[in-house]
Formats: C-alpha cells, structure tokens, sequence
C-alpha cells in the first residue's frame, strides 16, 4: 500500500513547488507584510552536484557580530543585532528585532567544514559549503554483460 | 493654553499604483525613534543597493521604494525556502513638524536609516523660571 501511495505525495510536492513559483512572478499588487517569524534569521537553502548554499537575511548585523560553524552535517548560525546606544529617545514604532540569535540547520548530507565560505553584503548572509567528499553523488557506468 | 503641535506618525492606506514589472514587493520592518530634534527611521531592506532606492518626501508622505534584484535563478530548486525576495515599498504620514530640506539617508548593512530633523520652531524650548 504504502509503495503505491508515494508517487501520489510526489506529485503534490511538485505541483506545490509550481505554485510557489507562480505567485512568485506574479505581483498581485499585494504588499506582502515584513517577513516575521518565530525564528530568526529566514533561510533560504538550495544546492549543487558540489556544494549546499544557505542564504539568510540579516540586515544590521555586522560580520564581526555574526558566528558561523559547521560539523558534520550541521551549521549553526549565531550573532547578535545591536540596540541604539542613544538613550534618550522614544519609540514610536518597534517592528525590527534586536538581540542575539541562534539558528541551527541539519543539512542533507555532510559538508566538509574547513572550506566553508560565507560572505557578507547588503545585509543578505551567504554561505557556500562544499558537500563532504563521501557525500557527493557518483556516476555509477552501467557495464552491459 | 498653548496649542500643542505634534508630528503624526501614521501609516497612510494609500491605494498602491500598480507596478508594470511582476514580482513580489514586501512591506519592510521600520523602526521609528524619536529624539529632541529628529526623527530617526530605520527600515530593513536586505539587498538592496543605493542605486535602487528611493526615498521621497511630498506634502507630508514619506515614501520608501527599494528595488531589489532577485539573487537566485528562478528556477532553483529549493531545499528549504523560508522568505522570498522581492522589492519593498512603505508609504509613512510623517506630517507638517518635518524640515524637509535637511532630511540625510543612508544605507548601510541593508537598513536604511532617515534622519528627518523637525523644524526649529518646534524644537522644545526650555523656559527659564524666573522667582519674582
């Protein structure tokens, strides 16, 4: 039973990704509300034949406030976001957060920890890590008898 | 009794113009601080780059308009995809009090931070006390 109900979640995997795309492209003159969550930072994470690349949002975080390590296959993400040092201010609004954060990932397959690169710009964090030697796909030659 | 003069802080329900280029265009979180003689707004807007901002001040609207170019082929294959990129756009009543000459703007880690300097005549003004 449970073989033949596979395909059938694939399929609904596949057309939800379709429609992810579609409202992608298009504006419904919608304004979408700022991305809140409960955890932070949002990840976005995507990979290749060689390596895993996670891409996050951390606008007003400096790289020397940011802490990224990875073991295995786990990548922990920690910094912190400053507050305004000026005390003599009021707020009329508060809607971005400040503090410390901690977000940590499984990823699909092992990476190999000492050449992961993560850059920096425009408040968008990038980081690229090479899939461990073991982890990446082969191409297995088919012999014919 | 003196009138007391107050700078208005509100969202405007501004029916949005639509754009002509698709795409998905996010309300960015704002912080709006205010000192003796400024008000001070910071947006994030991860992404964006000077060359795309635009920041307008008319009649009492302060419009923020960021465009952001998608960083990804549209056609990646996500494994985990927990927010989208797209432009951003906010539109504040910031009101009369704000001396729109001397507005400063700058960009830095994608937060965009307005200085808005509130104009003199309604900076406080401490009274001294005189005992008769």
């Amino acid at each position: 039973m449970w073989a033949n109900t596979m395909p059938l979640w694939n399929t609904f995997w596949e057309l939800r990704r379709e429609l992810d795309r579609l409202f992608d492209n298009y504006d419904f003159g919608l304004l979408r509300g700022p991305n809140r969550r409960a955890v932070f930072p949002a990840l976005n994470i995507w990979d290749n034949a060689e390596s895993i690349f996670v891409e996050a949002e951390v606008p007003g975080v400096k790289a020397a406030d940011l802490e990224i390590s990875a073991v295995g296959n786990e990548l922990t993400i920690k910094g912190r976001r400053a507050p305004l040092e000026n005390k003599d201010l009021t707020y009329h609004r508060q809607e971005r957060g400040v503090g410390e954060f901690t977000r940590v990932v499984t990823l699909p397959c092992d990476v190999d920890a000492d050449k992961v690169d993560a850059s920096l710009k425009d408040g968008v964090l990038r980081i690229e890590l090479p899939k461990a030697a073991a982890a990446r796909p082969r191409q297995i030659t088919v012999k014919t008898a | 009794m003196a009138t007391e003069t107050s700078i208005q802080k509100s969202e405007s329900q501004v029916v949005q113009p639509e754009r002509v280029r698709g795409g998905p265009t996010y309300i960015p979180a704002v912080d709006i601080v205010e000192t003796n003689d400024k008000l001070i707004l910071m947006a994030d807007v991860p992404g964006a780059t000077t060359e795309g901002l635009d920041v307008r001040y008319e009649r009492g609207q302060l419009t923020i308009s960021a465009r952001v170019t998608p960083r990804q082929d549209p056609n990646t294959d996500y494994l985990l995809r927990e927010y989208g990129v797209g432009d951003f756009y906010r539109v504040f009543e910031v009101g009369e009090g704000i001396d729109a000459e001397k507005i400063e703007a700058e960009l830095s880690d994608g937060v965009l931070t307005l200085h808005l300097p509130k104009v003199p005549a309604l900076l406080p003004r401490k009274i001294a006390v005189k005992s008769a």
